[in-house]
């Protein structure tokens, strides 16, 4: 039996039919603003460093842009450092907190950091215990995926001498479950102990203000938001003890040296600027698509099963504060793997994720899902779908069309898989 | 059609890819990830298993403008391939993996997997013909290429799974006209060397890897006679028909050379004698799978009183290595299994015994694949359970 042709090479955006496009929290398209602003500034010459008026221009392009993204995101301009991206800003967070705290106190070895984190935080700190006798704690999560407070509580009880720093996400990369970050900074702050945030996925998508979350050290990206990629900054509180992991020229107060990327600086700014401007009226327009994919996927594949928060809780205590990115829906589908849902969607053209890590494009089940007590078998079938700026109800819909031959096909895959694991094939 | 290519990241399945794509099939490669740790698989020429194999496949996925995936079949392929691997050995059998990999993943795990997504063919870089006859049915026959022909390692697959495989490289008569073809499409991966030997042995050093996965254990190696003319690490690492490597200190008191003509794993004993005590000339097989059961012609009833009836005897040709040559013999298709002294079980699983009509073959190792052809058509295939000179 046949079936209609997949299409080949129109489903990955890129050259015909665009299909529908449901992986925004993997990257997002660059805004047209955020476009402009790069490749104007791409066509002038200056290093951000140099005293002749070339490179003044630079630093001035730069430094407004600092300006201007401290400003989006409740900082001070001092308090920005531009890197890389949020890999970068989260290995500078964890290693330079860990050593500056470590040199001010040799007995400061503790790094805590929630189990659902990104492997950007996980594996620094890993490192850490690996290579500089740091002594990791996972924090343990809920169901939802949200952070237990009683176990930092009484991680920090028993230990608050000894923690150099703790780190919790501020929205979940693959299940968008909003982390308890306030409570997190109260508890740590009693014991004086400083809190890095990685809001790489929160930010244009629910309010994230830097001083009044009272956070240390915060990890912002450009192309989760409309920006470019490789560009990002940690922001970073000026009596924070952070030691540079990149050494060289002493660019951004000695803390991360390397010329200035002027364009991806000045695009950056201005996608965070226009994310935040906008997210009030964006959060809202894809809560309300969000909300009818999850209707839609419940009423088509009534088995699957939704991850991290209902959409329509609100967090702890704060009204009006969702729970989980209004961008965000992941469901597990019992009897599928996750391969096969993203291949049989992909020739459907619906592009989608299984939210966790490949080794060398294999899929491994999620460290997220497992945290939260998600048997590794119901793992194995996961998907993430992403909503974005250029969402659109027809990318819904067409998901909704297509997800009961997939589900059906991808289940039978699995069965055939799960009879061949088990050796019952004669 | 929709085809999968199954894609190792070699020169052959790339450029079998992208003959399928030239056919006008919807193509989606597939790389098969087969060991969780990837350490453990060899690097660098070998062609199946490592990250820049999974590396180059993408690539020339890429280059040919077709989606790609790395399915993971690291478990189903230790618990299948490895497993057995290591299980015939321990009870002193020759195991073939290329042939249980190919009936258990390729033409298994990946193929119900393929179907069962959707697709009506999975493609491999396998050298072979597949001849469509009239009716539809289908016959395997050896590739032109003698020197790459794999058709022994793929006859283990059978009828039904044959009408689901596809060997784009079935007409190439060398291996060079197949690296200009890739060359000639950009794929980089036209210079890579060959693989050869087993993909999950590191450094092709079987003994070493047995070793490390069954243990040592000691016992002794005794000549046909019963008396004990060397010592070893373990029965197990000793294959019927094997000359190198047996350490013994003293040579033989006639002055030949020595060969195993036995592995008994209940005593832990490795048995060595003359070169005349390998040759044999009839072989029985287990587990027989028939391309078309016709050709084995209308069943005999001779000994339906002792045992199953069975077939008469045809003229074909026997191989039992992956580049071993055939050899003229006569194959009838049984029921049962076969034994000695025409005894055939009564368990149901099929069999064929042959004879040989020319000279006698060498070291035929129970566990070894047997492949009846006639011509260049794949007949049948099953496993040697016991060869003696009748």
């Amino acid at each position: 039996m046949t079936t209609p042709s997949p299409g080949v090479g129109g489903s990955d955006g890129r050259d015909g039919e665009p299909g529908a496009y449901l992986d925004h929290a993997a990257t997002t398209p660059l805004s047209s603003a955020a476009l402009a602003a790069f490749v104007a500034e791409a066509g002038r010459t200056g290093n951000a460093s140099s005293l002749h008026s070339a490179g003044r221009a630079a630093r001035r392009a730069v430094e407004e842009s600092r300006e201007q993204l401290a400003a989006s995101l409740g900082a001070r301009p001092s308090e920005v450092v531009f890197t890389a991206g949020g890999t970068e800003s989260d290995n500078l967070a964890i290693k330079g907190i860990f050593w500056g705290r470590r040199r001010q106190d040799p007995r400061r070895i503790r790094v805590l950091v929630s189990a659902v984190e990104h492997h950007a935080v996980l594996d620094p700190a890993f490192w850490l215990a690996g290579h500089a006798g740091a002594e990791i704690t996972l924090l343990p999560v809920d169901g939802d995926g949200r952070l237990d407070l009683a176990a930092l509580r009484a991680e920090l009880a028993a230990h608050a001498d000894e923690v150099a720093l703790v780190s919790v996400m501020w929205a979940n990369n693959e299940v968008g479950t909003l982390q308890p970050v306030r409570d997190v900074v109260r508890l740590a702050h009693q014991h004086g102990i400083p809190v890095h945030t990685d809001a790489v996925q929160a930010v244009g998508q629910v309010e994230v203000d830097f001083a009044a979350s009272g956070v240390d050290a915060m990890t912002v990206t450009g192309h989760k938001l409309g920006g470019p990629v490789g560009v990002g900054a940690l922001l970073a509180r000026r009596d924070l003890p952070l030691e540079a992991v990149l050494h060289g020229g002493g660019q951004e107060r000695g803390v991360r040296s390397g010329t200035l990327d002027t364009p991806a600086i000045r695009a950056f700014a201005v996608a965070v600027a226009e994310a935040v401007e906008s997210r009030p009226r964006r959060a809202a327009a894809l809560a309300t698509l969000r909300d009818a994919l999850v209707a839609g996927v419940r009423r088509v594949a009534p088995e699957a099963v939704l991850r991290g928060p209902e959409p329509a809780a609100i967090a702890d205590g704060r009204a009006g504060t969702p729970a989980r990115l209004p961008g965000n829906a992941h469901f597990t589908f019992p009897g599928a793997e996750g391969d096969s849902l993203l291949y049989l969607l992909d020739s459907a053209g619906v592009q989608a994720s299984t939210g966790s890590a490949c080794q060398a494009g294999v899929p491994q089940p999620s460290h997220v899902l497992l945290a939260m007590g998600v048997p590794e078998l119901d793992a194995r079938g996961a998907l993430r779908f992403s909503l974005g700026a250029t969402s659109r109800a027809a990318d819904v819909d067409r998901l909704i069309a297509a997800l009961p031959q997939v589900v059906d096909r991808a289940r039978a895959a699995g069965l055939v898989s799960g009879r061949a694991l088990t050796g019952g094939v004669a | 059609m929709r085809v999968l290519a199954a894609m190792s990241g070699g020169v052959d399945s790339a450029v079998a890819a992208a003959l399928a794509v030239e056919a006008g099939h919807d193509v989606v490669g597939v790389h098969m990830a087969l060991s969780r740790n990837r350490d453990q698989f060899r690097t660098g020429s070998r062609g199946c298993c490592s990250i820049e194999d999974a590396g180059d496949a993408r690539r020339a996925a890429d280059v040919l403008g077709i989606p790609y995936y790395v399915w993971d079949l690291s478990e189903r392929f230790e618990e299948t391939v490895v497993a057995d691997f290591l299980s015939e050995y321990e009870s002193g059998r020759t195991p073939n993996p290329c042939v249980r990999c190919n009936e258990h993943i390729k033409f298994e795990a990946l193929l119900d997997k393929a179907t069962a997504l959707g697709f009506d063919a999975v493609a491999t870089g396998h050298y072979a013909r597949v001849v469509t006859r009239g009716d539809g049915s289908r016959e395997l026959h050896r590739s032109p290429n003698a020197e790459k022909d794999q058709s022994y390692v793929l006859a283990v697959m059978g009828p039904d799974r044959l009408a689901r495989a596809m060997f784009p490289l079935g007409g190439f008569a060398t291996k060079a006209e197949v690296r200009a073809e890739a060359e000639r499409r950009g794929l980089s991966v036209s210079a890579k060397p060959d693989s050869y030997d087993i993909c999950f042995v590191a450094d092709g050093d079987t003994r070493g890897f047995l070793r490390d996965r069954l243990g040592s254990r000691p016992g002794e190696v005794r000549d046909v006679e019963g008396n004990v003319v060397g010592e070893h690490d373990g029965a197990y690492a000793y294959t019927v028909g094997q000359r190198k490597g047996l350490g013994l200190g003293r040579p033989a008191a006639d002055g030949r050379a020595r060969y195993v003509v036995d592995v008994q794993t209940s005593t832990n004993t490795v048995v060595v004698g003359p070169a005349e005590l390998l040759s044999v000339d009839r072989v029985a097989a287990e587990k027989a799978v028939w391309f078309d059961s016709s050709l084995v012609g209308p069943v005999e009833t001779t000994h339906v009183e002792t045992s199953p009836a069975a077939t008469t005897w045809r003229d074909v040709e026997l191989q039992i290595r992956a580049h071993g040559s055939p050899v003229p013999a006569q194959v009838r298709a049984t029921p049962g299994t076969p034994g000695r002294d025409g005894v055939v079980a009564h368990d149901g699983v099929p069999g064929l015994e042959l004879r040989l009509t020319g000279a006698p073959l060498r070291g035929v190792a129970a566990g070894q694949s047997a492949v009846v052809y006639r011509g260049t058509q794949v007949l049948g295939q099953a496993t040697v359970a016991d060869a003696w000179r009748g």
